[in-house]
């Protein structure tokens, strides 16, 4: 067993890890952050993708499944569930992935997500060919991209237009950890966007 | 699925790393990003892991004399981040970028990419070309390899059991004084799928900088397709009188000017911008 500390979305965890374990695994199974998935075997699929901070502390997109835990040690980390702002605003790629429809099944939508934003970070306007290029590490079975691309798009303008940079924002802990056991706002709390409507 | 269970260490020097190296079921861990899939497959199964992610020493980029020294553990990322290697090996630049996605760029490592030694990685032929030298630290004391004698065979080098590479090192590549044999400039615009105004200019063609006219006035109003413009480019050198000197016969820069015209043209259509 190995003393591991990790900031995973504003929260610092300490725990004893075996060496092997993988960083997605430590993130699902330890500290339930299930928001970050397992699509496949070979560190292909990018579903498990979070931003993690380097050696200088700037945060870039991981596959976590291809990161040992014991690697991420002292270092801060980034899940789908860390994106939206205060009172579950969803962030702008959030937002405009619900808009778009830029998914189907939405196993693949998490990953991706984050891998926009930190394409998004480090390109504030990237054109249609960068977007796709940005996330080839990304696979999705079901939409056929063009939604996505669209949504990445769509992201990046609302993004320019606030003048505001796609990073997230510092994490609001609270929401995700203390307020409800399954880590989600109390139900009154929850803003209508997030809701899924039937179709007309 | 999960790798076996082994030990990990990490250490904070590079002896130290050494002398944990000396277990013959040890294996470094840089980046990851062949490692971990390999050790999640199990087809790989150390007792214990070196991670040298706390080696800040081998890590980044930097000038020594003539040469670039690029540290193993410096990242895909990092290199594509520095503007030594942009100028200084423009083509370890251009291979770094199409390696893997964003996400395994942020982690891999240059020297992982050359330990590996995997026949299809991009670095290990690159390190050929720009004819590099590995720099190696063992039980033993340093040596140097160069990339000719590095790579043995499949997934296999010269590395020795127990041996680190802690850097490359890359002989600048770039001539000091990098006057143009010939240059072609070129600048158009576009209406629809028909080039509505074309200008190109060509340097070290004539005494003076000159105007391709024979190019601009076959391909004003032509569509911007490649069957109009290579015939339009081979013209590229007409009424130009180029030196003959030691540098370049006048019949290779009548040549180059038309190569380097289509290059420009194309580039200039495609929608960026070349200085070719
Ligand atoms: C999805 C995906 C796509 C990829 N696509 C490409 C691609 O297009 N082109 C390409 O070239 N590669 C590709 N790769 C492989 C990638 O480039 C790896 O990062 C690289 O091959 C290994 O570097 P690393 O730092 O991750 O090394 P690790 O995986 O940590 O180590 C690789 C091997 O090298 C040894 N090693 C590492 N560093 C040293 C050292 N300093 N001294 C001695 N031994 C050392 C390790 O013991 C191990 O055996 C891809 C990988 C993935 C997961
Ligand atoms: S689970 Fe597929 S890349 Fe990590
Ligand atoms: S939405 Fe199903 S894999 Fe992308």
């Amino acid at each position: 067993m190995a003393r591991i500390s990790i900031t995973v979305d504003g929260v610092r965890y300490d725990d004893d890890v075996e060496p092997r374990t993988l960083l997605v695994y430590h993130l699902r199974e330890q500290l339930g952050k299930v928001g970050t998935v397992v699509g496949c075997d070979t560190s292909n699929c990018g579903a498990c993708t979070v931003l993690m901070s380097d050696p200088d502390g700037r945060l870039v997109g991981v596959k976590s499944c291809a990161v040992l835990a014991v690697q991420a040690d002292g270092r801060q980390v980034v899940t789908i569930e860390g994106l939206a702002g205060p009172d579950n605003t969803l962030h702008p790629v959030q937002k405009a992935f619900h808009e778009r429809h830029a998914l189907q099944c939405g196993f693949c939508t998490p990953g991706m997500i984050m891998a926009a934003v930190d394409l998004l970070t480090d390109n504030p306007d990237p054109s249609d060919a960068q977007i796709r290029e940005g996330l080839e590490g990304n696979l999705c079975r079901c939409t056929g991209y063009q939604n996505i691309v669209r949504a990445v798009r769509d992201a990046a303008r609302d993004l320019r237009e606030a003048g505001r940079s796609a990073a997230p924002a510092a994490p609001t802990p609270l929401a995700g950890e203390d307020e409800t056991p399954d880590s989600g706002l109390p139900r009154e709390q929850v803003p209508d966007e997030v809701i899924p409507q039937p179709v007309p | 699925m999960i790798p076996a269970a082994v030990e990990y260490t990490r250490p904070s020097t590079v002896d130290a790393a050494i002398e944990v190296l000396a277990d013959e079921d040890a294996k470094v861990l840089a980046g990851g990003q062949s490692l971990i899939p390999l050790l999640r497959l199990r087809l790989s199964a150390p007792t214990v892991l070196v991670d040298l992610g706390a080696l800040a020493d081998l890590r980044g980029v930097r000038q020594d004399g003539d040469d670039l020294v690029i540290g193993a553990m410096t990242t895909y990322d990092a290199i594509l981040r520095d503007p030594l290697v942009g100028r200084y090996a423009p083509l370890l630049a251009a291979a770094t970028q199409t390696v893997g996605d964003r996400q395994v760029r942020h982690l891999g490592t240059i020297g992982g990419s050359l330990a590996h030694a995997d026949p299809a990685g991009d670095l290990p032929a690159v390190s050929l070309a720009l004819d590099a030298t590995m720099e190696v630290t063992g039980a033993s004391g340093t040596r140097s390899v160069p990339a000719t004698e590095f790579f043995v065979d499949y997934l296999t080098t010269a590395l020795a059991p127990g041996e680190l590479l802690t850097a490359v090192r890359v002989p600048n590549n770039r001539v000091a004084q990098g006057w143009a044999l010939v240059g072609v400039a070129a600048l158009c615009r576009r209406d629809n799928g028909n080039i509505a105004d074309i200008r190109v200019a060509l340097a070290n063609m004539a005494p003076t900088p000159v105007r391709a006219t024979a190019v601009e006035t076959a391909l004003t109003g032509a569509q911007a397709h490649h069957t109009a413009i290579i015939p339009a480019c081979d013209r590229a050198a007409e009424g130009t009188s180029p030196a003959d000197d030691l540098s370049a016969s006048a019949g290779y820069r009548r040549h180059l000017a038309c190569v380097l015209t289509k290059r420009a043209i194309t580039g200039c259509i495609a929608g960026y911008v070349d200085e070719t």
